[in-house]
């Protein structure tokens, strides 16, 4: 009886296609240009440099989001290609962040290397 | 005995149904209800982010270094943002083409398919174009792989990035190619499908680097003269650490 649901589409897989219009591509293709323009906008005004970082990083987040949501089709998909994708986003976060913290991170800090190289 | 045949027969055909419905027609039906050229693409695609995850980590790391040595060029010295935001905007509208191509297969349109893909494709090698000019332009600053570690990571990071999008322009051209020939078709639109989820992570992965390469500024962090926020955000992750239970 196994046999029989093998072969058999699922409910996810007749869900997998209901992609939205050209419309909504193209409404998401705008609001990613304005995010852009708006990132590039707060690098330059020296008004926003207090919450810089955390502004374009927001910014950048969301962008990364529609893509994946939208154009990638992650929003309208079976939920277990997003728990794959997510997976290696945690990994590759975890693995980023371990990183990047030893950028502030006293040990690693090598402000006292020689820079030059004696002959 | 019959009625189970009758039922596999069924089974198999409404597979073959919603094929024609949205794409997968020549694709058996599996186990786990989905299509395994996506699955293994997406697969791809989650190994892809820990690969480029270390790479901007790395870089992070590096050009920071460099800027502590005082060995330059530096990135506040070279970076061109106005060229650089043209190069993510191309980027991103080659996102747009790419799904509308999928889109036009997926009503059966081969000369929308192809047009779109030939204008993704275009897209895609301006902006590859436009990184060599750019890699042409910081060598002649300077800024080599070997000039500091910031050159070695920046180069290495969207080198890699560039190769990638080298190879999502010859996987369109493929495609361009195949359609011609007759061998994309409303019933395997899959095979764009697969081909847009590698191109649009392309496009994601340049979104990370034109924000964390390209806009944020290091150099205050790495001479200890400000960057307020970035302090300010350190010691919020530091504070939200502590408080966590584990």
């Amino acid at each position: 009886m196994a046999i029989d649901n093998i072969g058999a589409p699922s409910r996810e897989l007749e869900h997998e296609h209901e992609h939205p219009g050209s419309d909504l591509y193209i409404r998401v293709a705008i609001v990613l240009t304005i995010v852009t323009a708006i990132e590039v906008v707060v690098y330059y005004v020296e008004a926003f440099r207090g919450f810089l970082v955390p502004a374009l990083i927001v910014l950048s987040v969301g962008k990364f989001f529609a893509v994946v949501g939208y154009f990638m089709h992650l929003k309208f998909d079976d939920k277990r290609f997003a728990w794959m994708f997510a997976a290696g986003l945690v990994i590759s976060l975890s693995v980023f962040i371990a990183a990047t913290a030893m950028m502030w991170s006293d040990e690693y800090y090598l402000g006292d290397v020689p820079t030059t190289i004696e002959q | 005995m019959a009625t189970t045949v009758v039922e596999l027969q069924t089974a198999h055909g409404s597979g073959g149904d919603i094929g024609h419905a949205d794409g997968h027609a020549e694709h058996p039906p599996s186990s786990t209800g989905m299509d395994s050229r996506k699955l293994i693409m997406w697969a791809f695609l989650a190994s892809d982010t820990m690969f480029f995850g270390s790479l901007i980590g790395t870089y992070i790391i590096y050009r920071g270094r460099a800027e502590a040595l005082g060995v330059g060029p530096f990135p506040f010295d070279i970076f061109d943002i106005p060229y650089t935001s043209v190069s993510a905007f191309v980027l991103l509208m080659s996102s747009l083409t790419m799904v509308l191509a999928l889109g036009a297969i997926q009503r059966g349109n081969q000369r929308g398919l192809r047009v779109w893909l030939l204008a993704t494709a275009l897209l895609g090698a301006i902006f590859v174009g436009g990184q060599y000019f750019e890699f042409t332009l910081f060598a002649s600053e300077g800024l080599t792989l070997t000039s500091n570690m910031f050159g070695a990571s920046f180069y290495v990071l969207t080198g890699f990035h560039g190769a990638h999008v080298t190879i999502g322009v010859i996987w369109l051209l493929t495609l361009v190619w195949m359609s011609l020939r007759g061998g994309i078709s409303q019933e395997n639109s899959m095979v764009v499908e697969v081909a847009g989820l590698y191109w649009h992570f392309v496009d994601i992965v340049w979104i990370v680097i034109f924000t964390l390469v390209y806009l944020i500024p290091y150099e205050e962090v790495a001479t200890g003269e400000g960057a307020p926020a970035v302090e300010h955000s350190m010691n919020l992750l530091a504070r939200l650490g502590a408080a966590l239970p584990f």
